[in-house]
């Protein structure tokens, strides 16, 4: 299902229509939202470099981590960053969004202000002058025909701190409504802001992906103890929830799980039966709760002290007196006729036994409901 | 016991291996948050503690904006945990900035020569980062103790307080430097004080959240201490643990253990 999603973003736009837009969404219950986005970052980056993708160019717009960061993550990742400039702009709001930096260097408390590999950007407030660097950058890289360029935004969160909605679903509009716009994709942390806000975003998206805790009642940091061993599970692996929105209409909705490794997120498709659930179930106290494999032979093989032992053997009694080794246990003939009788070998007492299917003959032709009055 | 200890806040913190040669929270940002029932100071003077005394001669320096207590507070409790603030501050490793009683209002934004208070305490931090040789920038720990306060100095401004504690966080980038701040998570109770405490969550890259236990109170466990490292989110390699211990504050010192294995 990830996959679904990067392959749309590799597709594209197609002619006469708006660029397709991803919103990847999380919590503070499961934040792994940026994980998400970076892994989209990565295949989209691995597909402009093969030439596999409709996009030629990426200008990623960086509110949440340093340009030297994204670099870093994509020569991790195995993508060829030697070359990043012919295929890659990276628009640096997050070193000095608001030109703190530039004013101290005109004062000469800082040294100035150069943003390695990416263009800085001092004026996030002024979302006009962004939306024109972001087609500028990606021109540059792509040149001014008929090529494409994608355009990825790590948190558009930070950007509505500095601008208001209206003005970020405008500058979302024109993008994907641009000819040079091959897809866009952004990451917004859905419970900082409120229900129109996201439910704006996810209107301007073809493509929702929410990333939820396996846990719902998990709050990000518990208190309780007890589902510690829970929330650990919790914190490495959640859902991956993603809604298509087709150009006829139509949704489709997918679903897989995640978790995280060294190398990255990983995505694997729900099973039916997911241990992590039960094994979450049994908290952890400092006594045992669960059964060795040795005990649970040794319970499978205590003899019940009823009739049917379910094992296809004849019918045998137990009861209680005899011993329970299965060498000592004789094969008894079930003859429904008779009941079954017990002597003490030690005298005293008896116990006459009368089941109750004795009354009843097999194969008789009786109905048994026949003595019901309805 | 005290070694015991120290490992398990140690590791929660990711202060395992203090040297001279790594920077002491390897350039994180680690946000505390705490409640009414419970403090979560102890946590910033163990803190302080082991960067100042742990390695003899190291080159880490404490930048600590006070914006909660005067520096004769700290020292006291910092004497008897056995690290002499005084000295320090006098060394060069302890920088105290008292914000007592200070305002930082929001300047005018945009006009000629406008600068807001929260503005120029960035610019004194810098000023220190700068004065200090470059090779020991990274050794550099900024403490804000705490937050709420810096809220009110801004004049309730939660988006200028976040404005400069991102260019904190700029700083962990650009020379390595660490951040540690405290907040207290039981004061906002509007939507916006939550949004307020969520975007420094996301921004954290270890968040340790100090709580009463949920039995209640007890004369001799103190607390729970949840610690979760998430510098898979933030710096791109898996470090992603958690922490789950109960604690117990003496006079002189502080008892860590797991829940049921006090000592």
């Amino acid at each position: 299902m990830a996959d679904s999603i990067c392959r749309t973003i590799r597709d594209g736009a197609l002619e006469g229509e708006h660029a397709p837009s991803l919103t990847i969404k999380d919590t503070t219950a499961s934040p792994y939202g940026f994980g998400v986005f970076t892994h989209v970052l990565s295949q989209a980056s691995t597909l402009i470099l093969a030439g596999k993708s409709q996009s030629r160019g990426l200008v990623v717009v960086a509110y949440s981590r340093s340009p030297s960061f994204y670099l870093d993550f994509l020569k991790r990742s195995g993508v060829d960053v030697a070359s990043s400039q012919k295929w890659i702009h990276i628009l640096d709001c997050y070193t000095d969004p608001l030109g703190w930096k530039h004013q101290l260097a005109d004062s000469g408390i800082l040294p100035s202000n150069s943003s390695a590999g990416a263009c800085l950007f001092q004026d996030v407030k002024d979302i006009n002058k962004l939306q024109s660097l972001i087609l500028e950058l990606g021109s540059g890289l792509v040149g001014q025909g008929k090529v494409r360029f994608s355009v990825a935004i790590d948190s558009v969160t930070e950007m509505l701190r500095h601008v208001p909605l209206s003005k970020v679903a405008a500058l979302i509009s024109d993008l994907r409504s641009h000819d040079q716009i091959s897809s866009i994709f952004w990451l917004l942390h859905s419970d900082i802001h409120d229900v129109r806000v996201t439910t704006s975003l996810e209107y301007l998206s073809s493509m929702v992906a929410s990333v939820e805790s396996l846990n719902q009642s998990s709050d990000g940091l518990s208190g309780d103890l007890g589902n510690l061993s829970l929330l650990e599970q919790n914190f490495r692996r959640g859902k991956f929830h993603v809604r298509f929105k087709r150009r006829n209409g139509r949704v489709r909705v997918m679903n897989e799980q995640f978790h995280m490794e060294e190398s990255g997120i990983k995505f694997t498709s729900v099973t039916v039966e997911d241990g992590l659930v039960s094994q979450g179930l049994v908290p952890k106290v400092l006594f045992n709760l669960e059964l060795s494999e040795k005990e649970k032979l040794e319970r499978a093989r205590v003899v019940l002290p009823f009739e049917h032992q379910g094992n296809g053997k004849p019918i045998q009694i137990y009861d209680g007196r005899r011993s329970l080794a299965p060498e000592s246990m004789g094969e008894v003939s079930a003859d429904t006729s008779q009941s079954s009788t017990e002597e003490c070998s030690n005298g005293g007492g008896e116990i006459i036994y009368f089941r109750d299917s004795d009354d009843e003959r097999p194969d008789s032709d009786e109905d048994p409901d026949d003595d019901l009055d309805i | 016991m005290d070694s015991r200890a120290r490992n398990l806040l140690d590791e929660a913190l990711g202060l395992d291996q203090l040297t001279q040669l790594k920077p002491p929270l390897g350039g994180k940002a680690v946000l505390i948050e705490d409640c009414v029932e419970t403090s979560g100071s102890f946590v910033l003077h163990q803190l302080i503690k082991r960067l100042l005394t742990a390695v003899p001669n190291s080159s880490n320096v404490v930048l600590f904006l006070a914006f909660a207590n005067p520096f004769s507070h700290y020292d006291r409790i910092l004497r008897k945990l056995g690290c002499n603030l005084g000295a320090q501050r006098e060394k060069g490793r302890f920088i105290f900035v008292d914000m007592l009683n200070v305002e930082c209002p929001v300047g005018e934004e945009g006009k000629a020569g406008g600068r807001s208070g929260l503005f120029a305490l960035f610019a004194n931090i810098t000023k220190v980062l700068n004065a200090l040789p470059e090779s020991n920038r990274k050794c550099l720990t900024i403490v804000i103790d705490d937050v709420s306060l810096m809220e009110v100095a801004a004049h309730g401004s939660s988006d200028h307080v976040l404005d400069f504690l991102h260019y904190c966080h700029t700083l962990t980038s650009d020379y390595g430097c660490s951040l540690v701040t405290l907040n207290h998570e039981d004061i906002y109770s509007s939507m916006d004080g939550l949004v307020f405490l969520k975007q420094m969550e996301y921004a954290a890259d270890v968040l340790v959240k100090v709580e009463p236990l949920a039995t209640g109170l007890a004369a001799d466990v103190h607390g729970q201490f949840d610690g979760l490292q998430m510098t898979v989110l933030n710096r791109g390699s898996l470090n992603n643990r958690m922490s789950n211990f109960q604690f117990r504050i003496k006079e002189n010192s502080v008892e860590y253990f797991y829940p049921g294995a006090r000592a």
